[in-house]
């Protein structure tokens, strides 16, 4: 795609003090750009959302945002423990996050829901063992 | 309504983000969990909580929320509170309950 842009975080694992971070960096990014506020919205989300997970399971990872005039494409990929049963992982409610975690306001098992609900396409790749990679296309709307 | 009037209607106790007082709000959200705020809280909304981490920010940031208000006498971590005056949200703490300062806020017309 030649008009788009390409962006790509490194994202710490464990460290809950940086957590949202390049959510909010992307926000302000796609804000610059001018896009929809709807769109930023659900952007800002679904990358939250991907953000904690990858620091709450999976030890941080990497996510890259490329930005087009019609679609912006999230890849958050990790070299965490992997999902072990996808379906279940989806499922509202589900959560394997630990007690601590939990104290702080995270496991409700929302997590891959809400990022589903706020793209237009979402792919989950992922291998026990060896990591995820979660893509997602969002239309700008 | 004014963040600032509700402040002392209410007899909030400031604790950071002071940049941000003057921000109009446009309503309310209570809850504890990240995801389910990240869902339902509204741009302008007044976020009653409980927690006192970093994440409370950056999902107010996110949002762009109106301001925080802690109850129970809760009060934010210390890197909670320097985020806060960095992204400018009013934090507060407050000795009521969660329902207690709702009731306060519907009194008040918000």
């Amino acid at each position: 795609m030649s008009n788009s842009m390409v962006f790509r975080y490194d994202v710490d694992g464990d460290d809950f003090t940086l957590a949202g971070e390049i959510s909010s960096k992307v926000k302000k990014r796609l804000k610059q750009l001018g896009l929809p506020p709807e769109t930023i919205r659900k952007v800002a989300i679904a990358m939250y959302e991907a953000e904690i997970n990858m620091v709450i399971h999976a030890n941080g990872g990497t996510i890259t945002v490329e930005v087009s005039p019609e679609t912006i494409h999230i890849i958050f990929a990790d070299r965490g423990p992997g999902i072990p049963d996808i379906d279940k992982a989806m499922e509202e409610g589900f959560s394997t996050a630990s007690h601590e975690v939990r104290e702080l306001g995270f496991g409700a098992g929302m997590g891959l829901p809400n990022i589903k609900k706020n793209s237009d396409k979402m792919t989950i790749d992922t291998k026990v063992g060896e990591g995820t990679t979660i893509e997602l296309w969002m239309e700008v709307c | 309504m004014k963040l600032s009037e509700i402040a002392s209607a209410l007899e909030l106790k400031p604790i950071a983000g002071a940049d941000g007082m003057n921000r109009e709000v446009n309503g309310c959200y209570i809850g504890d969990l990240m995801s389910l705020a990240m869902s339902n809280l509204e741009e302008g909304n007044l976020w009653i909580t409980i927690q006192t981490n970093l994440n409370v920010i950056a999902v107010s940031a996110l949002k762009e929320a109106g301001g925080v208000i802690l109850a129970d006498a809760m009060t934010p971590d210390a890197n909670a509170a320097e985020k806060a005056d960095e992204e400018e949200i009013p934090v507060f703490s407050s000795p009521l309950s969660a329902y207690q300062l709702a009731k306060r806020l519907a009194e008040l017309g918000l």
